[in-house]
């Protein structure tokens, strides 16, 4: 059979980011996949190379505007490396609970959108709903809903007061019910279980080949987390375990996902119960010559930054790694052999987060190839759903809302 | 927390110019430039390390190359450092053994201008078509008037 090529983009079907997929097709199966990115490079490790050390970490905050507080706790860990500088008791713990309450919420919205593109409005309301929760903590506790601004190298900026804490608590406490019952829900509905078991399927060897991050990697049975692994500040007194599944496809990339956020809850509860009084911050006046790495567990995976100083007060070279870097070439691994309706939803699978991966906006002018854009995506991938439902008999209970 | 420096000193020996633990889980190793590459895939298949990423610094020397190998049931991160001396900028490629490193491949050799040989797809990978061939924006020598207006206009046609 002659082989087609069907461009993607510039702009996801799903998350609204410019990247470029072409997919080579024999019919209906894709048989290889190639991906262009570059639309959103904006420089920030040159730009770091002309900021001071104080101002970087307000640099790389505006890098994601999900994960906006990875970025800065990598960058903080990196010039603590480099230092050899300890973070008071209090810093560590506050550094958890901002850093969970964004890891909940990111999650979240994966799983909203995710819903709605395989055409469960319900769960997309529903996980955005319980998201706003999360964010007005959020709000509470740092002053911003998202791009806290909380970390500075040496610690935080800024402390949590008690009427903060209590309300932290007591909101976190609420929330958990409701994200359970969709979680249960979610996993109950036998529609979603045959939308999503055996697709995209990313086994574990490839996983270690591609060196895949995050829930990428942890949904193909790879079990490590950097947040356990090496041993981060704040959370080696928290108990909680690493969620690992094994069958590597879409599915169990959700069910990593769905279950880390009671572990985050449950350690957000931890931390704001048991912190400790003292300093805040450990004060650093000047960054020696040296160098220094900072690794963290983003929602997506592994940030990873590179910092070197020459003892000026600049960095004189600052390497940024976004999880999505390390998880994006993957797709050539699990993206073959599948259907086009599956493609958009293996792609966002990982989810990807392309501003981070790339660090200037240019848009690609397109030929007069044919485009499959977001509402065509989408209606193959509905349509598939209904189709599943149809042979089904029943509407599940969980889908009740069509587009 | 030595054993993983003890058991890297004599797993590799001969093949290092230098090795010292910074600090509790930082392991640097020097190489010679042409044994770069067998040491990090030793340590990527052998010594079952995770590609966390690489980095290019210019250097007044070169541009080095460190190589960030994670090894995550021991946390320790295992740095591989090599200098790519001026002017000619060459290295063997890894990437066409192991796929983890042929994007990060790519994106040094766009922004420092490094060659990999042996790379199966070397094009850019963040920078337009149209930024000017032969300059290289993370080198310490780049300015600012490097790249034109005309460089931007030629996108949009």
């Amino acid at each position: 059979m002659k082989e087609t090529i069907i461009p993607i983009g510039p702009y996801h079907p799903l998350l609204e980011e410019p990247e470029h997929f072409k997919l080579y097709v024999e019919g209906e199966r894709v048989v290889d996949l190639d991906v262009e990115i570059g639309y959103n490079h904006r420089g920030v490790e040159k730009l770091s190379e002309g900021k001071t050390w104080d101002q970087v970490a307000y640099l790389v905050e505006r890098i994601c505007g999900i994960c906006s507080t990875s970025h800065p706790m990598a960058y903080c860990l990196a010039v603590e490396d480099l230092l050899g500088c300890e973070v008071p008791k209090r810093a560590q713990l506050i550094r958890v609970v901002v850093c969970e309450l964004e890891r909940l919420h990111s999650h979240l919205l994966w799983v909203g959108l995710a819903g709605h593109f395989i055409g469960y409005n319900t769960v997309w309301m529903w996980a955005w709903k319980y998201r706003e929760t999360i964010l007005e903590i959020c709000e509470k506790l740092t002053g911003n809903r998202n791009h806290y601004a909380m970390f500075k190298p040496g610690g935080v900026r800024r402390d949590f007061n008690k009427e903060q804490i209590e309300y932290g608590l007591e909101r976190i406490v609420e929330v958990e019910k409701p994200i359970q019952m969709l979680t249960d829900a979610i996993l109950d509905d036998p529609v979603i279980h045959k939308r999503l078991k055996g697709i995209g399927v990313l086994k574990k060897e490839d996983a270690i080949l591609y060196s895949a991050v995050g829930p990428t990697a942890r949904g193909s049975g790879v079990p490590f987390d950097v947040r356990k692994d090496e041993p981060l500040d704040g959370y080696k007194d928290l108990k909680w375990k690493v969620i690992v599944q094994e069958d590597g496809d879409v599915f169990s990339k959700g069910v990593v996902r769905l279950l880390e956020c009671f572990e985050s809850i449950s350690m957000i509860k931890q931390a704001l119960s048991s912190l400790p009084e003292g300093p805040i911050d450990a004060d650093i006046r000047e960054v020696p010559p040296g160098e220094g790495c900072g690794r963290y567990e983003a929602p997506r995976g592994e940030v990873f930054h590179y910092v070197r100083s020459d003892g000026s007060n600049m960095p004189y070279r600052h390497k940024i790694r976004a999880p999505t870097f390390n998880n994006l070439p993957t797709f050539k691994a699990s993206c073959k052999g599948e259907t086009i309706a599956d493609v958009a939803l293996i792609t966002a699978s990982i989810d990807p987060c392309y501003c981070c991966t790339e660090r200037v906006a240019v848009i690609d002018k397109n030929n007069n190839k044919k485009i499959l854009g977001e509402k065509e995506l989408l209606k193959l991938s509905v349509e598939k759903t209904k189709d599943i439902i149809k042979k089904l008999g029943k509407t599940p209970p969980l889908y009740r809302m069509e587009i | 927390m030595k054993e993983v420096l003890k058991e890297l000193k004599a797993k590799l020996k001969g093949e290092f110019l230098d090795i010292a633990q910074v600090r509790n889980n930082r392991i640097y190793i020097k190489v010679e430039l042409d044994k770069a590459p067998k040491v990090v895939e030793y340590l990527f298949f052998k010594y079952k390390c995770r590609l966390c990423t690489a980095t290019g610094i210019d250097t007044r020397e070169g541009i080095e190359i460190i190589y960030h190998l994670a090894r995550d049931d021991k946390n320790m991160l295992i740095n591989v450092k090599t200098l790519v001396p001026y002017p000619k900028l060459e290295i063997d490629s890894i990437g066409k053994k192991i796929p983890a490193f042929l994007w990060i491949e790519r994106e040094i050799s766009e922004m420092l201008g490094v060659n990999f040989k042996g790379h199966p797809d070397l094009r850019r990978l963040l920078l337009a078509e149209s930024f000017p061939k032969g300059k290289y924006p993370l080198r310490k020598d780049f300015k600012h008037s490097d790249v034109t207006e005309k460089d931007y206009e030629r996108l949009s046609k």
